[in-house]
């Protein structure tokens, strides 16, 4: 069937009825690799902060290890300017999968003096040294990520799989070729792994997935009423931590939330969808990208992503 | 807004497939831009990151007093590509039509960085090879081609780029494609009934041929290359023709009395699931159905037959089954079947073997030495093994094997290994799956080299395939 396109070349046309769906290839994809990490880790755990990426890992992980127990805890860096609804969330989530919780608290350490608050009020950079700590405490040797490769252009280069040395760090330029589907995840002591099993999920289909499986999310994902105002471009929701300054006028908007991170620096954008549905719609047609249209922290610099990852984020 | 209607649309769509592709190609030859063309084209750049690129861009003074916007930009990532203007890593990228999801392994195109075509070939349904018309089929381009044709992708798409800066020439266009096909033939790559190898004309840079076919070149009267990558058939399906079922079996569901939670809540028979006992992995290749005769196939056991009881994924129970597809598989006997096992139709794994026979793929600076221990890991299994020999190592220039007794970091070359444990190894040509191996160094841990199993040197080969 050698061929070069001239003139009578016919390219065929693939059977699609019979293939499983993408979102489906993709279920498939992220289960394997959390039974690996399972398999072959002495101690895993899944980051968990009731964002949607993270509901996704949980529900993928209750999938994979059905009809047995999820085998391995939940890890939370609590930032201390979390939306109180997804708290409740979390703690709602753990105990109806019967998990057992870790929270890594960066109030703690900035109580302790051992972290400064930042002059912007972000805390979202500071929760690197709590969970480095939490998993050295709990001697976790593989931590679960909801990361993407669409969110961001250092993302885009990580790893399945992803070795990080004894202080966290991620060496961008010299990663392990990932072959095929076999997947190495032998390291030494000290170091641990972060296993990223939706890697290849774009926001859209995090959102099909939801709306395929009936999903259950916090609410400030979908649109209602809040107290917000304008800063950076983005609407700042009122709250104990974000206040507006004298000269930011508060409204009440009907706005969502399309990440849900650190009160201080996640902005909500203006939306009526309502329903998982209208999100699908919405996220389909929507002309930003997730953390450009709603994170101040991504907004920093180009390499935002990549220095916060190097020195051992998410 | 009307998100009902705009919803039903959506519903009553076709489910979109999944389509792996990767890029590969020299340094220079605007790589970067077609992957920029082709995501800005099919609309998978969002206006932010449209924004940043064209600051960046003017910051730089791209094109002159023309302006516009550098769309190499979008793939570079990290901080030391954009100081140094290149791709030092596999990026990652995603776009879709309506007709298919996209995975694209934008790989680089330095010599020195094989490895990442290697990568990103490994799990590639399609390879786009660049090539720049105003040079040509050069070593790199006869490098990225063996790789191709060692690693069996199933299709090879050769993007002849710039096609602009040769006037949009058809004689420059068709005596590149003879040298293409040439190389090809040589290869035994588009001849051999597993691959095919395609020859289209673009211009990345004004999009000539990448999502729209292209009126300045009236000469070519071919797809453009997303045409292609739209329709195309993946890997998959060209192997679901396949009765060969194979399934690793990755880890043992027994929950004993640890049954989850929120599945008993929503009504699980805590009884009937009490002994429950299933093994759960990727199904690899082909297919399997409840009653069909399975082989368990366990390293230093003989294989033992039993029937397939039952296909269960989270809650519902399955009649059949098909790779990719992630499952658990339940076995009429309580045979102890455990990880590293592999399940497979009855009768059709060769018996397992001590002796692996290899291509090698060397991906480290750490060289290849006789006499060395490594790790090999096959499926789910890892084991340890001695290099016996190297056979020698492939010459790019004429594709022949030469003497040599060592690999190193790109070389490509054959090697025998022998196991510590006997493994159901299969040929790579006919296995995509269950004949790849990963060479990991044992201090480390760091992946040496990316594995392809040949057959014995006494079995039947045919001469056509070994690389």
């Amino acid at each position: 069937m050698s061929t070069s396109l001239t003139e009578e070349t016919q390219v065929t046309e693939s059977a699609v009825s019979t293939r499983l769906s993408s979102l489906d290839t993709l279920e498939s994809e992220a289960i394997h690799i959390i039974r690996e990490v399972v398999a072959e880790f002495e101690k895993p755990a899944l980051l968990f902060s009731g964002g949607k990426d993270s509901v996704v890992m949980l529900h993928l992980a209750t999938k994979a290890f059905w009809p047995g127990k999820v085998p391995f805890p939940v890890l939370h860096v609590d930032t201390g300017h979390n939306f109180p609804e997804v708290i409740d969330f979390r703690d709602r989530t753990v105990e109806r999968l019967g998990l057992k919780l870790v929270v890594g608290s960066v109030q703690e350490f900035i109580d302790r003096g051992e972290l400064a608050e930042r002059a912007d009020g972000t805390r979202n950079p500071l929760q690197t040294v709590p969970l480095l700590d939490a998993i050295q405490q709990n001697k976790f040797d593989a931590v679960f990520g909801g990361g993407r490769r669409d969110e961001d252009k250092a993302r885009a280069k990580e790893r399945i799989l992803s070795l990080r040395d004894e202080f966290g760090q991620w060496d961008p330029r010299n990663q392990r070729p990932e072959l095929w589907n076999l997947y190495n995840g032998r390291h030494t002591v000290g170091q641990h792994v972060r296993a990223f099993p939706i890697s290849n999920w774009t926001e859209l289909d995090i959102w099909r997935y939801i709306e395929r499986e009936n999903i259950e999310l916090p609410g400030l994902y979908y649109a209602h009423e809040r107290e917000v105002f304008a800063r950076d471009g983005m609407w700042r929701a009122v709250g104990e931590v974000s206040q507006p300054l004298p000269h930011e006028e508060v409204i009440i908007k009907t706005v969502r939330y399309r990440t849900v991170g650190d009160m201080s620096c996640t902005g909500a954008v203006e939306s009526d969808a309502y329903t998982v549905s209208d999100v699908v719609v919405e996220v389909a047609a929507s002309t930003l990208t997730e953390r450009g249209a709603t994170r101040a922290d991504d907004r920093i610099s180009e390499a935002a992503m990549e220095d916060r990852k190097k020195d051992g984020y998410f | 807004m009307s998100t009902d209607t705009l919803t039903s649309e959506l519903e009553t769509a076709l489910p979109t497939t999944l389509f792996r592709f990767a890029t590969a190609g020299s340094v220079d030859d605007g790589k970067s831009t077609l992957v920029g063309r082709l995501l800005h084209d099919s609309k998978a750049i969002l206006a932010d990151q449209l924004d940043a690129v064209a600051r960046t861009s003017a910051d730089r003074g791209f094109g002159g007093d023309k302006g516009g916007i550098d769309l190499a930009l979008l793939t570079d990532g990290l901080r030391a590509e954009r100081e140094q203007g290149i791709t030092i890593d596999v990026a990652y990228r995603y776009f879709a039509t309506d007709r298919r999801s996209f995975i694209l392994a934008d790989c680089p195109g330095h010599v020195q960085y094989t490895k990442n075509t290697v990568t990103g070939a490994s799990t590639a349904d399609a390879v786009v090879v660049l090539i720049d018309a105003r040079k040509g089929v050069l070593e790199q381009t006869r490098r990225h081609l063996s790789v191709l044709q060692l690693l069996r992708v199933a299709h090879v798409i050769v993007a002849v780029n710039k096609i602009d800066l040769v006037d949009f020439s058809e004689s420059v266009f068709r005596e590149i494609e003879a040298d293409v096909q040439q190389v090809g033939r040589e290869l035994g790559l588009g001849s051999d009934g597993i691959s095919d190898l395609l020859v289209i004309p673009v211009s990345a840079l004004d999009g000539d041929n990448v999502v729209e076919r292209s009126e300045r070149t009236p000469w070519y009267s071919g797809p453009a290359l997303l045409e292609v990558l739209e329709t195309l058939p993946a890997a998959d399906e060209l192997e679901s023709h396949l009765e060969s079922f194979r399934f690793p079996v990755q880890l043992v569901i027994r929950p004993q009395g640890a049954l989850a939670p929120d599945a008993v809540a929503a009504g699980l028979d805590v009884e009937a699931y009490r002994d429950y006992r299933a093994y759960a992995g990727q199904i690899t290749e082909g297919s399997v159905k409840v009653g069909d005769q399975v082989s368990v196939l366990t390293p230093g056991q003989d294989p033992r037959t039993t029937t397939v009881v039952g296909i269960d994924f989270a809650g519902s129970s399955l009649e059949e089954a098909s790779a990719p597809q992630s499952v658990a598989i339940r076995l009429a006997e309580e045979f102890d079947v455990a990880r590293g096992d592999t399940i497979a139709a009855a009768g059709t794994v060769r018996e397992a073997s001590a002796d692996l026979y290899a291509s090698l793929c060397w991906l480290s600076p750490k060289p290849l030495r006789e006499g060395q221990k490594m790790l090999v890991k096959h499926g789910t299994r890892t084991v340890q093994a001695l290099v016996r020999n190297v056979n020698g190592k492939l010459d790019l220039a004429t594709f022949k094997l030469e003497q040599a007794s060592t690999l190193e970091l790109n070389d490509i070359g054959h090697a025998q290994l022998r196991l510590a444990a006997a493994l159901p190894l299969e040929n790579y040509l006919h296995h995509r799956r269950t004949g790849a191996f990963l060479v990991i160094d044992p201090l480390d841990g760091n992946t040496l080299a990316a594995g392809l199993v040949k057959d014995h040197p006494g079995d039947h080969e045919d001469e056509r395939y070994s690389i």
